[in-house]
């Protein structure tokens, strides 16, 4: 079973795959970073932390690296758990 | 002279190449710049397996060849020989960080295909070990077509190795160059190499993973960072008070020597007053820079440095700029120079530019002397309760008043001069390391050298210039020494402009030498009054002493608020040039930065007056 999530809805330590990112909902820096810290399809992601004050940024993991990222870029981002 | 073979040392941020440059150069290492940009370049002599020499450039860490900040701009310009003042390396050493592969072949296979003589150390390899990852590095060395060294830069193992692959390296012939291979596809292998090198499912480091946990909480998050920042503030203070005894003593001790060894007479009162006195004054402050540089290097090297840009993300936010300016802007409480410079991995430029412009307003260290002297002289020594005392809360708010006045001008600049693209915040959090002794002393020792060529050379010349301004021409019997000479003549029209902020005549005087740096204050202070000094009892006065004779409160109080604003530092000035490459924005920020400090310090004064102190 999958089930289609952005990422800044992905719940904390739940492992997830990336299914798709949407790279023209972003601008051409914010897309050349996340590409830069290895974003792709069929990466595995988590998300691990949420700063205090509000929730944002998080902290995730994609790969074998941890990344602090704002929501509003993460929601940009499809995963699935893959169960 | 011949050239020596140059071999650039490239690789990912956080891949421990620094250490690895470290490692291979020893302290033996030359920091520059780059012309043009103010990216620095370090470089370091190494001799080779066979004991030929070779020359060692380590270059900013980057993710790819397409820079996302002037400093991977520089990166990728030096391996594709471009960069203004720096040949084409002959071979390259990549960094690899072996608990993070997957991500850092992807700008390790980018540079391979540029078809230099390459050598690639696969670094940390304890690390990975511990993790539970089996790398196959002769594997990998098939798979990359390159040699590949395993190396615990931290334990210098894998040294004689690399030498012997590196001797190897400068002599071989360049490969033929693969032409533009797109960037999904470079991931993909690089995602394919990683997968058939290392054996082992670790998907994260476990110790940074439980620390984060700590560090990261919502609730204990918050409290541990105001902790590290009310220790890192506390210790400047209370760590630097036995060696700035030590220094003031040597001092002393040097005036003493000297006039008991020279007959009076100008050239002993130039050395006395001007050189000693005036270089003594400023030097004094070097404990407490450095014991802010080694917080600020060892918040670096342990990895937290970025967890507290990510816990202050929100409230940068708030003034329109996000956590990446938190780290400029916390070295610049050591100095804005080197904080001014942090800010070229801000990729934004509207973002950059206001945190240059509000950098200036973090307390350095050049402002500790101007404020030790002020509150020692004006501001009793009581406590007002639980162990807290007066002095130490004024100090408190200076810094406080500049926190303030940068985030109320970020954001007043972001809706006005600064205007534009709300960037992201996108970071990688590296893992948690134990420093390297070794690499934090030897950082250590390289901002000491900074600052004392600094001390060596512009206040010097400002003092000595002020002083011989000072003490010519004579005066006529009658004539308050100070007044006749040609400085007082300058200070006299400066001295109608600050009049209305409370400021006297000495204070004009000493503004205008203080546009070199803002600790020359001090040391002029100190020179004007000297040179004032009619009689031996006089001249024993300290400079507290004579402060308090001949300063009303509201003064002393609105020269300490003009000193929270103005940019009174000819280097920072310089270097916001270069950053911005022209005049336009320096010349804002000195206009901003001077209006500020009048309003701050006529405000001060007459709330002062009005209040009766």
């Amino acid at each position: 079973m999958t089930q289609p999530l952005s990422l800044d809805r992905l719940p904390f330590r739940t492992p997830a795959r990336i299914t798709a990112i949407d790279w023209l909902r972003m601008s051409e820096g914010d897309a050349r970073r996340l590409r830069n810290l290895g974003f792709d399809e069929g990466v595995s992601v988590e998300s691990l932390h949420a700063a205090p004050f509000g929730g944002d940024p998080l902290a995730v993991r994609v790969g074998r690296m941890t990344v602090a990222m704002r929501r509003a870029l993460a929601n940009a981002v499809a995963v699935e758990t893959g169960q | 002279m011949t050239t020596v073979p140059l071999i650039a040392v490239v690789g990912n941020p956080n891949a421990g190449k620094s250490a690895l440059f470290n490692m291979l150069t020893g302290a033996r290492q030359k920091v520059g710049n780059y012309p043009g940009v103010t990216v620095e370049r370090k470089s370091g002599r190494l001799s080779l397996a066979d004991g030929r020499p070779v020359e060692l450039v380590d270059l900013p860490g980057a993710y790819s060849l397409e820079p996302s900040s002037p400093d991977e701009a520089v990166t990728r310009d030096v391996v594709i020989g471009r960069q203004q003042g720096e040949r084409l390396p002959d071979a390259l050493l990549i960094v690899l960080d072996a608990t993070n592969l997957d991500n850092h072949l992807r700008f390790a296979l980018q540079l391979i295909n540029l078809g230099l003589p390459t050598v690639v150390a696969l670094n940390m390899v304890d690390m990975a070990a511990r993790d539970g990852l089996v790398i196959d590095s002769a594997r990998l060395s098939e798979e990359l077509g390159v040699p590949v060294i395993e190396t615990v830069a931290v334990r210098r193992r894998g040294l004689g190795s690399l030498k012997e692959a590196l001797s190897l390296a400068v002599t071989a012939e360049k490969r033929a160059p693969v032409p533009d291979e797109p960037f999904a596809a470079v991931q993909r292998r690089a995602r394919a190499i990683a997968d058939a090198a290392v054996a082992g499912d670790a998907t994260i480091h476990r110790t940074s993973s439980v620390i984060d946990r700590i560090v990261l909480n919502p609730v204990a998050g918050p409290f541990l960072f105001a902790l590290i920042m009310f220790l890192m503030f506390q210790a400047v203070f209370a760590w630097s008070e036995a060696p700035i005894g030590w220094i003031e003593g040597a001092i002393t001790g040097l005036q003493g020597a000297v006039t008991d060894a020279m007959p009076d007479g100008f050239i002993r009162s130039l050395l006395v007053d001007g050189v000693l006195g005036g270089v003594g004054a400023v030097v004094v402050f070097l404990p407490q820079i450095l014991i802010l540089f080694l917080f600020i290097l060892l918040l670096e090297a342990t990895g937290y440095m970025v967890r507290a840009a990510f816990l202050m993300d929100r409230l940068m936010a708030k003034v329109g700029l996000s956590g990446h300016a938190f780290i400029p802007l916390l070295s610049s409480f050591a100095c804005a120079i080197p904080g001014i410079m942090a800010t070229r991995t801000i990729e934004d430029p509207k973002h950059r530019l206001t945190t240059i412009l509000i950098a200036p307003l973090m307390t350095c260290s050049a402002r500790l002397p101007v404020y030790a002297v002020i509150i020692g002289a004006f501001i009793p020594a009581t406590s007002v309760g639980w162990g807290i005392g007066l002095q130490g809360l004024v100090m408190f708010g200076l810094y406080l008043l500049g926190i303030a006045g940068a985030l109320l001008a970020a954001l007043v600049l972001r809706r006005t001069v600064a205007k534009g693209s709300h960037q992201g915040f996108m970071m990688e959090m590296p893992k948690y390391q134990v420093p390297i002794p070794r690499d934090v002393l030897l950082g250590l020792w390289q901002r000491a050298a900074i600052f004392l060529k600094r001390a060596g050379s512009i206040i010097l010349v400002s003092t000595i210039v002020l002083w011989a301004l000072l003490s010519f021409p004579q005066p006529r019997p009658g004539e308050s020494a100070l007044d006749a000479s040609i400085a007082g003549k300058i200070a006299g029209g400066l001295e109608t402009v600050v009049r209305p902020i409370g400021f006297n005549h000495e204070i004009a005087l000493a503004l205008i030498p203080a546009m070199a740096a803002r600790e020359v204050a001090v040391s002029a202070l100190a020179t004007a009054y000297s040179i004032e000094a009619d009689d031996e009892a006089q001249a024993e006065q300290s400079l507290v002493e004579r402060l308090q004779g001949r300063w009303t409160l509201p003064t002393a109080l609105a020269f300490l608020a003009w000193f929270v604003f103005a940019p009174q530092c000819l280097s920072t000035v310089a270097v916001v040039r270069r950053e911005t490459n022209g005049w336009k924005w320096p010349a804002f920020m000195l206009a901003y930065l001077f209006g500020l400090a009048y309003l701050a310090a006529g405000a001060t004064y007459w709330a002062a007056i009005a209040l009766g102190l």
